[in-house]
């Protein structure tokens, strides 16, 4: 997993490599300081005349110090340059993440699409990225620091003296322990608790949503009670596991300072026990060793916390992962058709499941053949499959057994692009992305034109235009469009949400249209269009395009009582498939919904914006 | 959990969308935050100031001294045989002492973060929570969600990092600060010049840098928001987008925003890394500065400065360095949770919701007249559960309290409403319903039919004119009472996490299971329930995600039920719920009607045909009225909306 991560550092290779080479810089510079510094202090400030005073000697002061100037110099520009690769190094990391995903998303089928959440893609793409990006940068700038620390400090308490170095070796070995163990009990403490946080937003999201239904029943305290007892809980759960980690600085003290008494003790020992021509430790060597003191047991603090980050940042790198790993189900074929001959549409013994291992079946034998520029209705309840039923004319899904036929060619043997721009489908779920309504019209403009960055000539921009407030007239869109006052240029929210729905509805079925489509699809598409618009729309069809296939998905009876035919679904199996007068005489559950719209039953909807 | 900061986390939700608003006057929000924060806990934080002292004074400066005397005084007077080990050993010793308490200190201080992290956390959350649900609808409305819930995850988490991490390392550094400056002026004034100096510089620096850094973490933050903004909408869009075969659009347009989103993290984050090892190495050539001038004012005897005095000058010079680095890099996190700060201020300076309502809803028991034929009665209060409720009316004028039994009249008299002062919603509405009675409202989107219902139980206020229920004016009804009086299933259902039982139980707390199979049974939803994998204790989750449209609206019914008002407002939407389901809920919905005064928003002809009263609204007026043959009859709209079905065939 981290090996595929990786491999998106790309063109940021050298900035990665540099960035830890950098820091050894530095760090080497770090530990080159103190040795000057107590030349500085010991030579210089300290340095005695032939009678044994202290009397300084300036010159040597400004001569280390020179030394020092130099060596910070270096470390400056070490350190400049860990920031500037390091920043570079993750920020880009960071955008070859969020790139590949997107791009990977924009491979995805719909069976994929299906696997992942809308919010959960966003975190992924945004927080998930930012958390990897942290922790990269992170291990890039401490990764050789800290051992790098540890190890030169360590060597240097060895060679100054084994015996006393042994200590820290000891310290190290039994802050480290100390460490892992307090910070696996708070990881795990932590991994519970998170659960309970997200539990907790969950239930203020759900209050939010549904304050209507609070107020109307007078809740407010009942949720209050309800908050109060989860978020007490939360207080419980965090306290205990950050209690925790509090126990890190105390065990860091401790350690640090009983090696410093320790050593203190036992060089002090050594240094006056020792003869005084050829001493077994001298004073510049203790505080050397002193200060290496807290060098070694720091970077293993930093240590610890790089490990913190890692698992941290592991959960996000997962969800990532997953993203990056999972293979669109539906690819081009090989050798792809770039032609649709004609709108005709047969189902040839098609079985579907969304489940590949999934035993039940979602269609079951489906045998249809349609006729290029026929209308069809299809009508059943929820959950009668219809909508998958048209998902696998244009390729959204592929059948499991069977075959699809458009225009008399298997449609897994089409260019996809070719075969959807052929087969236009409204879907049930629609959206209009932000931008004027032009904007989005233009989303159906075919891309012939556009493609290879062809810089569009103000002609084809306004043919394009036209085609578009055609497509909209159609749709009865034109008429409501020209009421407002910045006409095509208004302004839509994201997601359409000032538009009604009935306007959004027509919205959609004229951005479908604009595809000038041989087969188009319409999933319960004027639901929210009022009756009368609804007739008027399927009229215009009629008259307008008689050439295009028509496939109408309705809840209302009206909507597909005029079609040439009409499917009737149930259960994912096809129960009835003749002309209006036939169903009615021959299909139960067709006669049942036609008494219950029609006869004085009819619908009043949301209709009537005009 | 105290993370290692690197650059602003963008906590575990979303990004609030667009840019963050900067703070107007982070003075005040600061104080009004010091004394929302410290004021319930204040022991608490003196007890963390005492620590902080106690074990800077006890590591930091004793510490540091410890080595130096061990150095300059110990070992060479044991050398010469002026001390003794046990001398030196005594001093170990009252080190030793020393640090175990300043262990000890820092100890307890973590403890009492922990403790006012996490209270605070509570606190803050609880305060939110409990204003919000006071708050208006109208707060709700003019509020996206997302906006409200990044305050319960962005805002609160900025200000846990800004409590557990940057206060306590504020608290730290100053306290640092001034005792080595003390003891650095005791050393030297002269010195201390020098450094003032040094710091100064360095601080110029640091401000520079991150005045640079803050430009680019600002728009950073831009563009997050862009792309947080871009990704939402083409993932929620995403079938959209393989439908008109998009995709390579798509990626244009997004790789245009991730390169700009790359370029300012980019240049935010170089400048927030160089800051640290420019002042670091600042401090060293500080350190070989006031070495070189010190050495040379101890050599020529100026300002009386010792040699050994200037070596612990020198040692607390570096110590000096650390927490004024800290203190510009908690800069940032502190101006972040400002922001926050002013968010959640925002939340709770909105004004709930008032309510100047005095008459109460109480439980009565008929007391009839002895010996009178007509079976006359009066109204009393009682404190059993009697089923029968009376209006408890004090009148302040002649101080008599009276008793209106709770019919379910209500009357509209010449209402006016917007949901804005410019914009009228509805014009002069006039209607009256009598106990029992079943009024429909038809009309297009946006003609104001849910907006009456949500007048009736004072969702929003009305602008002129007057509602009056059982002759009341609503306005002098506890609002609590007023709607826990009124029943309504909502155009959008919503349920909440919980069995099913619980939420059929939301409507009535303290029902028993068999009050609460009883109501399901009255709404039709009992028999899906039963085949539901634990019936009635079934886990719902995500609003009843796991349940259809249809069963959703079902649970809905039943919650209202269970409630057992005396009126019903059911507003359905019924559009996307099949034939043989809304056969069902409809039933469920009749059984309900049943001798209650119910408002009807209706969508199908059969829900509307048999109301006493039937309201065609137009753009926010009443513009026909009557039962359906009247309206037939009328050939007016109503008849136009009827017969729709056949033109449009």
């Amino acid at each position: 997993m981290i090996k595929r991560l990786l491999s998106y550092v790309k063109e940021y290779k050298k900035e990665s490599i540099l960035t830890p080479l950098s820091m050894v810089i530095e760090v080497a510079m770090e530990m080159v300081v103190p040795l000057l510094m107590a030349s500085l202090v010991d030579e210089g400030i300290k340095a005695t005349n032939e009678a044994g005073e202290v009397v300084g000697d300036l010159r040597h002061i400004i001569v280390v110090g020179v030394f020092m100037i130099v060596a910070a110099l270096i470390g400056l520009a070490g350190g400049i340059m860990g920031g500037v690769f390091g920043a570079k190094a993750s920020t880009g990391f960071a955008k070859n993440l969020r790139k590949g995903m997107f791009d990977k998303i924009q491979t995805f089928s719909f069976k994929n699409i299906d696997k992942f959440s809308t919010a959960g893609l966003v975190t992924r793409l945004t927080t998930d990225v930012n958390n990897v990006q942290n922790a990269y940068q992170m291990i890039l700038r401490m990764c050789m620091r800290s051992p790098m620390t540890f190890v030169i400090a360590l060597i240097m308490s060895f060679t100054i003296k084994p015996k006393l170095a042994l200590i820290y070796l000891v310290a190290v070995i039994i802050l480290g322990c100390i460490l892992a163990f307090i910070i696996s009990k708070a990881m795990k403490a932590f991994e519970q608790a998170f659960p309970k946080y997200d539990e907790l937003n969950a239930s203020v999201q759900e209050n939010v949503n549904a304050i209507r239904v609070v107020k109307a029943y007078v809740r407010e305290d009942h949720e209050k009670k309800k908050f109060k007892t989860a978020s007490n809980n939360i207080y419980k759960i965090f306290s205990a596991a950050e209690k925790l980690t509090t126990f890190n600085g105390p065990a860091m003290s401790i350690t640090v300072y009983t090696c410093t008494l320790l050593i203190s003790w036992l060089g002090a020992n050594m240094i006056i026990n020792s003869d005084i021509i050829n001493p077994e430790l001298t004073l510049g060597d203790l505080t050397a060793l002193l200060s290496y003191c807290m060098s070694i047991l720091m970077s293993l603090m930093m240590f610890s916390m790089i490990f913190i980050m890692l698992t941290m940042s592991a959960a996000s790198m997962k969800r990532i992962n997953e993203v990056l790993v999972e293979e669109p189900d539906i690819v081009n074929p090989e050798n792809p058709i770039m032609e649709v001959k004609d709108g005709s549409i047969v189902f040839k013994n098609v079985n579907f499941r969304y489940n590949k291992d999934g035993k039940e079946n979602v269609l079951t034998n489906i045998n249809i053949n349609i006729e290029s520029g026929e209308t069809i209705g299809i009508i059943g309840g929820t959950g009668s499959a219809k909508s998958t039923l048209v998902n696998l004319i244009s390729r959204l899904y592929d059948v499991n057994d069977g075959t699809v036929f458009v225009g008399g060619v298997d449609v897994r043997d089409y260019d996809l692009e070719v075969l959807r721009d052929e087969v236009s489908v409204v879907l049930q779920k629609n959206v209009l992305f932000s931008g004027t309504i032009m904007d989005n019209l233009r989303w159906g403009v075919r891309k012939n034109v556009g493609k290879d960055n062809h810089v569009e000539t103000p002609r084809e921009k306004a043919e394009i235009e036209a085609e578009c407030i055609r497509a909209c007239k159609l749709a009865c869109a034109d008429e409501f469009i020209e009421k407002m006052p910045d006409k095509y240029e208004t302004h839509i929210e994201q997601g359409g949400t000032n538009v009604s729905g009935g306007q959004k509805q027509r919205l959609c079925i004229a951005r479908a249209l604009v595809k000038k489509p041989k087969i188009l699809i319409l999933d319960d598409s004027t639901s929210a269009v009022d009756t009368a618009t609804d007739a008027k729309i399927r009229k215009a069809f009629a008259e307008e395009i008689p050439g295009t296939t028509k496939l109408i998905i309705a809840q209302r009876i009206s909507s597909v009582m005029n079609a040439d035919r009409i499917i009737v679904m149930e259960d994912g199996k096809i129960n009835g498939f003749g002309t209006h007068e036939e169903l009615l005489k021959n299909n139960t559950i067709y006669r049942d919904v036609y008494e219950s719209q029609t006869g004085g039953n009819g619908d009043f909807d949301e209709g009537g914006e005009k | 959990m105290p993370g290692p900061g690197s650059g602003p986390r963008m906590g575990r939700g979303p990004m609030p969308r667009g840019m963050k608003p900067m703070v107007k006057n982070p003075g005040k929000i600061l104080k009004r935050l010091v004394k929302y924060m410290v004021l319930d806990n204040l022991a608490l934080w003196i007890c963390v100031c005492l620590c902080i002292g106690i074990t800077v004074f006890c590591m930091t400066i004793k510490g540091t001294l410890f080595t130096r005397t061990l150095l300059d005084i110990y070992i060479p007077g044991i050398q010469e045989g002026t001390l003794t080990f046990a001398d030196l050993a005594h001093e170990i010793l009252v080190t030793a002492c020393f640090i175990v308490t300043g262990i000890i200190a820092s100890f307890v201080q973590a403890r009492i973060m922990v403790r006012i992290t996490q209270g605070f956390q509570r606190k803050l959350r609880d305060d939110m929570f409990e204003h919000m649900e006071s708050l208006p609808i109208r707060y709700f409305d003019s509020h996206s969600h997302g906006d409200i819930m990044s305050l319960y995850t962005n805002d609160v988490d900025t200000m846990r990092q800004m409590i557990s991490q940057s206060i306590p390392q504020f608290l730290n550094s100053i306290i640092t600060i001034v005792s080595v400056t003390i003891s650095m002026i005791r050393l030297s004034p002269l010195l201390m010049c020098v450094s003032v100096l040094m710091i100064g510089i360095m601080l110029f620096t640091t401000k520079k840098i991150s005045g640079k850094s803050g430009k680019y973490f600002v728009k950073q933050q831009k563009a997050v928001g862009a792309l947080n903004g871009f990704v939402e909408e083409m993932m929620s869009g995403q079938k959209v987008v393989k439908v008109f075969c998009h995709e390579d659009e798509n990626i244009a347009e997004f790789d245009k925003l991730n390169e700009e989103l790359y370029d300012s993290a980019n240049n935010a984050n170089r400048f927030a890394n160089i800051i640290m090892p420019i002042n670091a190495q600042l401090g060293n050539v500080s350190y070989v500065v006031l070495a070189i001038v010190g050495g040379a004012m101890a050599i020529n005897g100026v300002g009386g400065l010792a040699l050994g005095a200037l070596i612990s000058y020198l040692t607390f010079n570096r110590q000096l360095n650390m927490p004024i680095n800290q203190i510009s890099m908690q800069v940032n996190s502190i101006i972040m949770a400002l922001a926050g700060g002013d968010r959640i201020f925002r939340l709770m300076d909105e004004k709930p919701e008032t309510d100047e309502g005095y008459v109460t809803l109480v439980n009565a028991k008929k007391v009839y007249k002895p010996g009178s034929e007509n079976r006359e009665y009066t109204i009393e209060e009682t404190d059993e559960h009697t089923g029968i409720w009376a209006w408890k009316h004090f009148h302040k004028a002649d101080g008599t309290t009276t008793y209106v039994e709770l019919k379910g009249d209500v009357v509209f008299d010449n209402v006016d409403f917007g949901y804005t002062e410019e914009k009228m919603v509805l014009h002069d509405i006039k209607l009256f319903a009598t106990p029992g009675q079943k009024i429909a409202f038809v009309g297009s989107t946006g003609a104001g039919k849910t907006t009456i219902t949500n007048l009736i139980n004072r969702f929003y206020d009305i602008q002129d004119g007057k509602i009056r229920y059982d002759g009341i004016n609503v306005n002098k009804i506890k609002k609590a009472d007023l709607r826990r009086s009124l029943g309504i299933v909502l155009q959008e259902t919503h349920l909440f996490t919980g069995t099913v039982m619980d939420n059929i139980r939301y409507g009535k707390l303290d029902a028993t299971d068999d009050e609460v199979k009883a109501a399901a049974k009255l709404a039709n939803a009992d028999s899906f329930i039963r085949r539901l994998p634990q019936g009635y204790n079934t886990m719902l989750t995500g609003d009843g995600a796991n349940l259809s449209q249809g069963q959703r609206q079902l649970l809905a019914i039943a919650r209202a039920a269970i409630a057992d008002p005396p009126v019903l407002i059911l507003d359905e939407a019924t559009s996307s719920i099949d034939t043989r389901t809304e056969k069902l809920v409809q039933e469920g919905m009749d059984k309900l009607m049943k001798g209650r005064t119910t408002f009807v928003i209706a969508h199908r002809l059969s829900t509307v045909k048999n109301s006493d009263c039937i309201m065609v609204l137009e753009q926010g007026r009443i513009i026909e009225r009557g039962t359906h043959d009247e309206l037939i009859e009328e050939k007016g709209k109503y008849y136009q909306l009827y017969t729709g079905n056949q033109i449009a065939g």
